[in-house]
């Protein structure tokens, strides 16, 4: 147990999360300073942890769908549908906890909706989720009317930009389902499973995996912590805005479970590590506003990130340091 | 023959059917003012889609289009209004730019073997974050040769015109289905896009053709970001957002199956008049809002994505690899 706790410590996830946050420290010293504040915590690094949660949420279920070598480009538009989904009931009169109830349902059964496409109609996920992807967005245009909803509902704020113990209540809730999923799938054989479908779906149903289930159960999960999401980032701005929830983050999400080490071909993935990856994407966001960069930069930074990431779990890189690997093997 | 062109005559069927409704409702849509500006307002969406085509085709995906197309539209309208170039030496090094740009992302799809779209999306990243640097605002773009194209039209008889870049799409379709259907590298493509493994014992030259796939695709979005340069007057950064799941979406939507080696080039040409009507549909309309060409675009992918499965599960029984 101990030595696995070294291990994680040692993953290059988290030496890469230091240096991000050293080079930030380098950049803008007051980078670590957190003050306590009107019962809450306050720094640049508490800043990192919340805005870094809707992508986080995201990246807990984008993994368990890319280990199913799928993909899941439709959590976007699904974060628009269950804000609009939120705000307008709460403005209609609806009581708080029955419009997160109400958005929560929504984003699971647009999550199975991928599913079925996937599992039941055997369409590539990529297109699967396309679908979705674009009409996403207008449905939930179609919930809002078109217009921005915004509301004043205390619950739906707090959820959005209250505080849990100093933390702040999104990276409480990123937190929490990081624990659970990861609970869910490690100490039960569903991960082991999920893997199975990702390596060899046709292998895994003959061995007796209910895969298409289990297709159904990742989508799912996906699409409701994409609602999650959704509903963080409208309590966060107090409206829900159709257009502009959630654009592109499918792509960070994607990118934050690919920094985590889940590999695109499925058969491998690390929900906790997918969440460092989206804090190191939040944390080098943060780095380049906080130093006075434009923030323009972001997008070539992770560019120039993703092909290091790629050119490292390549196979031409593992041939050209075959010792090192074959000791990281021996050690699994 | 005729299974093989059923997607391609039901996209046609659908489209007749749909533009024959849009006519019966609103007989102003039969006219060559509104053909004529189908083409000129699709112009770069279409050749956009060409390139599309070919990267599906092959069994891939190109997720940098729409930011080749901002980029490009940004890089010529420095060029020309900031420093001083004739416009047709910007677009050239435009040009070789995206060439470079799609032969690194062929090469680093191939050779590093990871998905294609994880290496597009590094190159949307990439394509859009430089756009952004080299200028954060809209540069309008004045110069006679500018000018010169807007005016270089043919007038059509009922008030019509076909435009210089609505006819560059019409020509470049041509091109591309020649090059798919009547070349070496066409039939490469299609080979890559059947099975690899298979298309490399055949003596397909599997890095060169994925290279090249690319590199087509990315020129033509640069030729789509110039023709969206002279159809706006004006390089944006943020122009063009979204334009690759409107290609994707015209690719689908004529024909072309996702998981590669089946498709038509022409298909993808009534994919996009058909993306078009839906959008002319919804202005001549009036009542409708914007956002309900996402949904209807959404819902005929689905239709189509559908009617494939429904199609290929057909012919080919108890195949289940994708």
């Amino acid at each position: 147990m101990m030595r696995r706790v070294v291990s994680t410590l040692a993953s290059p996830q988290l030496l890469a999360l230091a240096g991000v946050l050293l080079i930030n420290w380098f950049l803008f010293p007051p980078f670590f300073r957190i003050t306590w504040q009107d019962g809450r915590l306050f720094g640049s690094l508490i800043d990192v942890l919340n805005r870094g949660a809707p992508v986080a949420i995201l990246a807990i279920g984008m993994a368990g769908v890319i280990a199913t070598k799928g993909v899941d480009l439709s959590v976007g538009a699904i974060m628009a549908v269950a804000g609009a989904v939120a705000a307008t009931m709460v403005v209609a009169g609806y009581p708080a906890p029955v419009a997160v109830i109400a958005a929560l349902a929504v984003g699971l059964v647009c999550g199975l909706w991928n599913g079925f496409l996937v599992a039941v109609l055997d369409i590539q996920p990529i297109i699967a989720t396309l679908v979705l992807m674009v009409a996403g967005r207008g449905i939930a245009q179609l919930i809002t009317e078109g217009f921005i909803v915004t509301f004043t509902d205390p619950l739906l704020i707090f959820i959005g930009t209250g505080s849990f113990l100093g933390l702040p209540m999104a990276a409480v809730i990123a937190l929490v389902l990081m624990i659970v999923v990861t609970m869910i799938i490690r100490r039960t054989a569903l991960g082991l499973f999920i893997e199975a479908v990702g390596v060899n779906r046709a292998a895994a149903s003959l061995a007796g995996i209910r895969s298409r289930m289990l297709l159904f159960l990742v989508y799912g999960l996906s699409g409701f912590c994409a609602a999650v999401a959704g509903i963080i980032v409208a309590g966060d701005i107090r409206g829900a805005d159709a257009n502009n929830a959630g654009l592109w983050l499918e792509l960070d999400a994607i990118l934050a479970v690919v920094i985590g080490g889940t590999s695109l071909l499925g058969g491998r993935f690390s929900v906790p590590l997918a969440v460092v990856g989206a804090i190191i994407i939040q944390a080098m966001n943060t780095g380049i506003l906080v130093s006075g960069f434009p923030p323009e930069f972001n997008l070539i930074v992770k560019a120039g990130l993703i092909f290091i990431v790629l050119i490292i779990q390549s196979p031409l890189a593992t041939r050209l340091v075959p010792v090192r690997l074959t000791k990281a093997e021996a050690r699994k | 023959m005729s299974r093989s062109l059923r997607p391609l005559v039901a996209t046609a069927v659908i489209f007749a059917i749909a533009y024959a409704l849009a006519v019966f409702q609103f007989p102003n849509m039969f006219s060559t003012r509104v053909l004529g500006n189908f083409l000129t307002d699709n112009a770069f969406l279409g050749i956009t889609a060409v390139g599309m085509t070919f990267v599906i085709l092959s069994g891939g995906i190109d997720l940098s289009v729409g930011a080749v197309i901002g980029f490009t539209g940004v890089l010529i309208a420095v060029l020309i209004s900031l420093a001083g170039w004739h416009p047709l030496a910007a677009f050239a090094l435009a040009l070789v730019i995206a060439a470079a740009f799609g032969a690194i992302m062929g090469l680093a799809i191939h050779y590093l073997q990871v998905p294609a779209f994880i290496v597009t999306l590094a190159g949307m990243f990439l394509a859009r974050g430089g756009a952004s640097v080299i200028t954060r605002d809209s540069i309008p773009v004045n110069h006679d040769f500018y000018s010169w194209i807007s005016e270089l039209t043919i007038r059509l008889p009922g008030g019509g015109r076909l435009s210089f870049i609505g006819l560059l799409m019409v020509a470049i379709f041509i091109i591309g289905a020649l090059v798919a259907h009547r070349t070496k590298f066409g039939s490469y493509v299609y080979a890559l896009g059947g099975n690899e493994t298979s298309a490399s014992l055949m003596g397909v030259p599997v890095a060169r053709t994925t290279v090249g796939v690319y590199m087509l695709s990315s020129v033509l979005a640069a030729l789509a970001g110039i023709v969206f340069s002279l159809y706006t007057s004006a390089g944006y950064p943020l122009a063009a957002v979204g334009v690759e799941l409107d290609a994707i979406s015209a690719v689908v939507i004529g024909g072309t199956l996702l998981t590669g080696g089946y498709g038509f080039v022409l298909g993808t040409f009534i994919g996009v008049m058909l993306l078009g009507l839906v959008q002319t549909y919804i202005i001549f309309d009036g009542t409708l809002s914007s956002w309900w060409t996402k949904i209807v675009i959404g819902g005929l992918l689905f239709l189509f994505i559908v009617l494939q499965r429904l199609i290929f599960a057909a012919s080919t029984p108890g195949d289940k690899s994708s």
